[in-house]
């Protein structure tokens, strides 16, 4: 990909959109994910009840009960809670921690990469060598770790995630300007007297975006699983929030008496990251004319 | 192919400093004073505080701390646990087998079902069967570990009651660890019924902490394959007159093999993730569930000597994917 980004030529944009719609589980996943993207912006217009009411004739209630407010369609938790509301409540959450973590580690990362692949030498290797430490870490023990110390809550698992996806911007974004830089276009640019800063961010970097933005999609599904991990083991989003993974963790201890509070919300997680999954192997068929139609 | 080792050798070095530094400072950050802490709820005369903050160094300026934590870890002393007043050390690799045990057979199970299924669907590629296979692995991939723990469970301890839930092995059998690997100790304690208990006690964690190295390994072998398939070297072969059951198994899958072995490799870090949430929800006595344990007590003495530890397992494995991987790509061998 030697031409500039796609928002400039409207045929790449077109482009990408044949060979994107080509791919029907891409399509599927985009479907999926634009309207969990609309249930959460809505939520209060889709969820039947308050996600934090508790309905105290209705404790621990399977599936289509009928209370005397309405029917509970996936049930309730053991506060007399309904399931189906808090579920559509807590996709606000996922999608907003996939957002922000994705946010975060993309800009620093890309940031950090340009830098290191740019201008080489002993900046190059100080962020790579520190790169290598941050993955000597197992993601979620670094994440966990972290947490730990800055006190569990969503604020700091949005930060720990983020600096645990970190390096793997750092390395797309060094490798890509690694190749591009001495390309004749980046020299024309260079002495047609652009500076470092505009031949980084404005030459160099809308080449470098389709393993960036496939990654996006890859790191974007990771955050919203390790957010939940993180709310399981307690370090996360914390009770009454219904944050999916927090969610689950309450729910364990009735894993023998009510499959309808464990199965729901690791549905609506695994639901979720697989249609962003699939969308991201549409985005990298796509995008990456390597693997183009193989 | 020595200089090739010396100069990733090399890398690790300042890396394990890195890694030494990260733990240091991020006990250092927390907040409260290590000493209290350790002193607990009970209190402390202020001359005892002062002799143990003598004995422990914290009087010492930040960076002199640093260096005699590092002159420690370079003597193996990884320091004592605060709940267990046990060398860390000495507790991780207590603990250690039961992970590596879990770990191995998890990997074993991911290629065992992952290896054949990828060649399969590259062979038979666009058939019910590759888009089956490709389903499901997606399905895997995106799958968090822990719903799909508790899940098994439901079904497979609660509903059919064919496994138990939690534990190595279960507490009728009682025999001297010999290897730490419960399945070699329960065959070699001779004890009737032993090896069937651990083996129950097993699967599930295995299947749990392979799902993802499966799904990965799946896909990308189906990958490799779909390559390797196209080379020149295949059409030879199948010119040759050989049967496309020999051209498959030998030639190409021979060639597949080698990115497949790197990412098994690079799983290690996944296996390491997913072993925290796995031996957490089944009572697994491994390092993973030690770390959280640990974690939520406070120990930090014990998270800060597990983080470096984990670490560098981590560091050594990717080593030697890494020299694997030079081994048989000298392309590798001579990148600087």
């Amino acid at each position: 990909m030697t031409a500039v980004s796609a928002s400039v030529r409207p045929g790449r944009l077109k482009e990408f959109w044949r060979y994107f719609s080509e791919n029907h589980g891409a399509v599927a996943g985009l479907v999926l994910f634009v309207a969990l993207v609309i249930v959460a912006i809505a939520a209060p217009l889709f969820a039947p009840f308050n996600p934090d009411q508790q309905f105290r004739d209705v404790l621990l209630m399977p599936p289509l009960t009928r209370g005397s407010e309405g029917i509970f369609l996936l049930g309730t938790d053991a506060l007399g809670r309904d399931i189906l509301s808090r579920l559509i409540f807590g996709a606000r959450f996922s999608l907003f921690i996939g957002v922000v973590v994705v946010s975060v580690s993309l800009i620093g990362g890309v940031i950090i990469g340009m830098f290191a692949g740019f201008f080489r030498g002993w900046v190059d290797t100080t962020i790579m060598r520190v790169m290598d430490v941050i993955l000597a870490f197992p993601s979620l023990l670094l994440a966990l770790t972290l947490v730990a110390i800055l006190g569990p809550g969503l604020t700091n698992a949005m930060i720990a995630i983020a600096i645990v996806a970190q390096p793997h911007y750092v390395r797309l974004t060094r490798a890509a300007v690694l190749t591009e830089r001495n390309r004749d276009y980046v020299t024309a640019a260079r002495v047609s007297g652009a500076g470092p800063l505009w031949l980084m961010f404005v030459t160099i970097l809308p080449n470098c975006m389709a393993p960036l933005i496939v990654q996006a999609a890859l790191s974007f599904s990771g955050a919203i699983l390790d957010a939940a991990a993180l709310g399981f083991l307690g370090m996360g989003a914390q009770p009454p929030t219904p944050e999916w993974g927090t969610m689950l963790a309450e729910a364990r201890e009735f894993i023998t008496r009510a499959w309808w509070v464990v199965t729901f919300p690791g549905l609506a997680i695994l639901i979720t990251v697989l249609a962003i999954n699939l969308m991201g192997d549409g985005l990298r068929d796509a995008l990456d004319p390597k693997l183009k139609r193989s | 192919m020595f200089g090739f080792i010396l100069r990733r050798l090399s890398l690790l070095i300042p890396t394990f400093i890195g890694v030494s530094l990260v733990a240091f400072f991020f006990i250092r950050a927390l907040p409260g004073d290590p000493v209290l802490l350790l002193a607990g709820e009970r209190g402390i005369s202020p001359e005892r505080y002062a002799e143990l903050m003598h004995r422990y160094g914290f009087d010492l300026p930040l960076w002199q701390q640093f260096i005699v934590y590092f002159t420690d870890l370079l003597h193996g002393d990884f320091g004592t646990s605060i709940s267990t007043k046990k060398p860390i050390f000495t507790e991780f690799f207590t603990l250690f087998p039961a992970t590596l045990e879990l770990s191995f057979c998890a990997v074993i199970f991911a290629v065992v079902l992952g290896v054949p299924a990828g060649v399969i669907a590259a062979v038979k590629r666009n058939s019910w069967f590759d888009h089956t296979a490709m389903a499901t692995a997606l399905v895997g991939y995106s799958m968090p570990i822990f719903w799909w723990a508790l899940l098994l469970i439901i079904v497979f301890s609660g509903m059919l009651g064919w496994t138990p839930v939690s534990g190595r092995i279960s507490l009728m059998f009682f025999f001297p660890k010999v290897t730490g690997f419960m399945l070699i100790d329960s065959l070699l304690s001779g004890k009737a019924g032993a090896f069937q208990s651990a083996m129950s006690h097993l699967i599930l964690p295995t299947i749990v902490l392979g799902t993802i190295p499966l799904a990965v390994i799946a896909r990308q072998t189906r990958s490799a394959m779909l390559e390797v398939l196209g080379e020149d070297y295949i059409r030879t072969a199948k010119a040759k007159g050989l049967s496309p059951f020999r051209v498959v198994a030998v030639h190409a899958l021979r060639n597949a093999l080698i990115p497949v072995i790197t990412t098994i490799g690079l799983q290690i870090g996944v296996l390491m993730a997913g072993a925290i949430l796995t031996e957490t929800i089944f009572s697994w006595p491994g390092v993973g569930k030690w770390m959280v344990d640990s974690i939520f007590r406070r120990d930090y003495p014990a998270v800060q000597g597990g983080l470096v530890l984990i670490a560098l397992i981590v560091m050594g494995v990717n080593l030697i994917v890494d020299m694997l991987y030079g081994l048989v790509n000298p392309k590798i061998r001579h990148q600087r």
